[in-house]
């Protein structure tokens, strides 16, 4: 393979290692949350040595720390990254900087309430539960420091534009900037919500707030949240899979018409979470189906794409046959380690794609809404190819950014395999006990899982416990790769006469159409605007017609509110 | 694009409109709905049962930190309720086993759903949205009592 290299300054390549090195630890304590969660549903233990007897505690830890936080910083990282290689541009360090410490204090801040138990809201922090004023600023500020890491690219783009008319874009810079253009539309919601209702209501500034407002400009952000996580992982399916594979991206018209239409279908459809509230008219709800449908479509064409991209690779490799090109993907292939956490995420995604369909259809969310089923169907997308492309992505940076050679090759490899395997077992459990009513974010141990309890459930508990054995292997698996990743920190450098300089596995398409029409983001974006215009005028207009009461600030741990 | 691609693109196109076509049958056919406004409701901050028509009830029922008001109802088979809920406190959400009910109970606004009874029998409900240090214990029952069980009475017990 001859792979163009970019050489980053010093400082952007430290920078670049600590924005993967630190949500990597968190996502440890995070994940570490998740298999205490097993357990504790399942009565198996009561209290835990770190997090003490508070389910609820590690369960909002768990969320905003895997969910949130590794994500972001992943996420920025992966720009800071990708965009001065593939537009062979520097990148403005002091910005940059600037970003990651604004994230980096945010997260801490958020973190150090979480534990000292004074924000045990969950990761979507619904009022009139109330947390501490700081947990509301950490997330602000986390929120501001990815803000300012896009909009250090910006000028880097348009830059590029200017000296390269007629050129197309890189995929990977359309990809990212997608990523980021659906953050910054899906993020002014939730800043809305919490710096003009919960931070000024949570110091007292103002008594009471609408919780059914709150909710809506939650999910506004909530939904296109998921294609932040998803999106990432996209760029690297679309430039780095196929190439690993030794084979073409099958058409680069499709992986950019696929990112212009996440741009704009994101976000008009979050109300799919709201299927079950009051307070918003049905006939809105329905629309907001509709559009969900359609952001549907190119997942649907996303796989259709890959799968022909991973063909031509097979044949290139000398598969035969209808199918013959499947087994000569490098799976195994310890040089090409990186494959795994792509096709295993891949394959995952099948699962979670067609559960996803199921909550987004209108009256069947009903069988599954806030059930065991939803965090089922959610750890067969983010815990999974989002997870799994996320981490093999880390792995891939440090080696660069740090210029260390990739440790314990043959393990790395197999993470994905022995994660998948968990994950599957882990969400079948929780999908198939939300279909007997099996209520998620709910410490079952200490109720209806206990044969104590006179709230006893026992048909249950068959489903309950399959999750305990998923969660496991899904944690062995996150311990082998934070082994092996931090073996890669530590190694010695690869010895080189001068700085080594950095290189991606970026792929060329076979079909290279001109695509013209999907070159420049700005018509996406007003559609999109004047899309989700549409589709929350009527929602807002009817939440703020058929609410009759705000909500005083409450305690997670009272009946009487605070004030 | 080429010829497969068109194929693939208009077949997940195909598909996702056989979907949504089969929840609009379901909208208008079968007449299954999600929750919707409610405007003509009453704000309400006690729980209430009572018979509206020959078969027909109205239940008001109320979420709180930890319970449901009411957390045992019984009515005779065949009822259909009209069923009001609303929280006093924190969001709250209630799901009925084998029954398509799933409703959010949200301060400041009233859910509603209408639901019939055709089957006797125990119907477990459980608080589906974190409210607290006790969530995982706020639940209740819904007991439908065959036809000719002694007094046959309906009534709220708490
Ligand atoms: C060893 C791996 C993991 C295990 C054993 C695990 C376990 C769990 C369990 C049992 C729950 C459900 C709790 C409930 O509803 O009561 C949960 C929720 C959740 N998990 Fe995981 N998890 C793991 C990894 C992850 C990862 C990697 C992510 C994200 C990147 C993630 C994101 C979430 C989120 C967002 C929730 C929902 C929290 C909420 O409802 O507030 N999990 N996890
Ligand atoms: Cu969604
Ligand atoms: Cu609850």
């Amino acid at each position: 393979m001859n792979l163009e290299t970019f050489q980053f300054s010093k400082s952007a390549k430290k920078l670049n290692s600590l924005l993967i090195i630190i949500p990597m630890v968190l996502l440890f304590i995070g994940v570490y949350g998740g298999l205490m969660q097993t357990l504790f549903r399942a009565g198996i233990i009561q209290s835990d040595p770190f997090m003490g007897g508070d389910y609820y505690k590690g369960l909002t830890i768990h969320g905003v720390l895997n969910a949130i936080v590794f994500t972001t910083f992943f996420a920025v990282a992966l720009g800071n990254a990708l965009i001065p290689y593939s537009l062979k541009m520097n990148l403005n360090t002091k910005a940059a900087w600037a970003s990651g410490i604004l994230m980096l204090v945010g997260s801490v801040m958020a973190g150090v309430v979480m534990l000292m138990g004074e924000a045990t809201v969950l990761y979507t922090f619904y009022p009139p539960l109330k947390a501490h004023p700081l947990f509301y600023v950490g997330l602000t500020l986390l929120v501001v420091g990815s803000w300012v890491a896009f909009f250090n690219w910006i000028p880097m783009y348009l830059k590029w534009r200017r000296e390269n008319p007629g050129e197309k874009t890189p995929l990977t810079v359309v990809g990212m900037f997608t990523t980021f253009i659906v953050w910054l539309i899906a993020t002014a919601s939730v800043a809305v919500e919490i710096l003009f209702m919960l931070l000024p209501w949570s110091l007292g500034l103002i008594d009471e707030v609408n919780v059914m407002l709150a909710r809506t400009l939650f999910w506004f952000f909530g939904h296109p949240l998921v294609y932040f996580w998803l999106l990432p992982a996209y760029v690297m399916y679309y430039s780095f899979m196929p190439k690993l594979a030794d084979g073409k991206l099958y058409s680069d018209m499709a992986g950019r018409l696929v990112f212009m239409m996440f741009v704009v279908f994101s976000v008009p459809v979050g109300t799919h979470h709201q299927y079950m509230d009051p307070a918003i008219g049905s006939q809105w709800k329905l629309i907001h189906g509709i559009f969900t449908f359609a952001v549907a479509l190119p997942s649907l064409i996303t796989a259709f794409t890959l799968a022909a991209s991973l063909e031509y690779a097979g044949r290139q490799r000398g598969g035969k046959g209808l199918f013959g090109w499947i087994t000569k993907l490098p799976y195994f292939d310890k040089e090409k380690w990186f494959f795994s956490y792509l096709i295993s995420g891949l394959i995952i995604f099948i699962f979670g794609g067609i559960s996803g369909i199921v909550n987004a259809s209108y009256q069947m969310n009903t069988a599954v809404h806030n059930t065991a089923w939803v965090p089922g169907h959610f750890h067969l997308t983010v815990a999974g190819p989002v997870l799994l492309a996320f981490l093999g992505g880390s792995m891939y940076l440090i080696h660069q950014f740090m210029g260390k050679p990739v440790k314990m090759k043959g393990w790395t490899l197999s993470v994905p395999y022995i994660y998948t395997i968990g994950v599957s077992i882990f969400s079948w459990g929780l999908m198939r006990g939300g279909l007997l009513g099996m209520p998620r974010r709910t410490n079952t141990g200490a109720s209806y899982a206990n044969p104590e309890s006179v709230l006893y459930q026992p048909d249950w508990m068959p489903y309950i416990d399959i999750t305990v054995i998923g969660g496991i292997i899904m944690f062995l698996a996150i311990v082998i790769f934070v082994v092996a990743f931090f073996a890669t920190v530590f190694a010695r450098s690869e010895v080189t006469a001068e700085e080594p300089k950095v290189t991606f596995p970026i792929t060329a398409p076979l079909h290279n159409e001109p695509s013209l029409w999907l070159r420049n983001f700005k018509p996406f974006i007003i559609i999109a605007i004047i899309l989700i215009v549409l589709s929350y005028t009527p929602v807002i207009y009817d939440v703020l017609q058929s609410t009759y009461d705000g909500s005083l600030p409450y305690s997670p741990n009272s009946p009487v509110p605070l004030r | 694009m080429d010829k497969s691609e068109k194929m693939a693109l208009s077949l997940s196109g195909m598909l996702l409109v056989l979907f949504f076509g089969a929840i609009m049958y379901a909208a208008v056919v079968e007449d299954i709905q999600v929750p919707t406004c409610i405007t003509d409701m009453e704000p309400f901050t006690s729980d209430t049962l009572f018979q509206s028509g020959p078969e027909t009830y109205e239940l008001q029922m109320v979420a709180r930190m930890w319970a449901f008001q009411p957390s045992t109802v019984r009515l005779p088979v065949g009822s259909t309720v009209d069923m009001y809920l609303t929280s006093q406190d924190i969001t709250h959400g209630f799901m009925i086993e084998n029954k398509n009910v799933n409703l959010m109970a949200v301060p400041g606004a009233v859910n509603y759903i209408q639901v019939t009874f055709d089957e006797p029998g125990e119907y477990f409900f459980a608080c589906h949205e974190f409210c607290g240090a006790a969530h995982h214990t706020m639940s209740g029952r819904i007991i439908i009592e065959e036809e000719g069980v002694a007094g046959n009475q309906m009534g709220a017990l708490q």
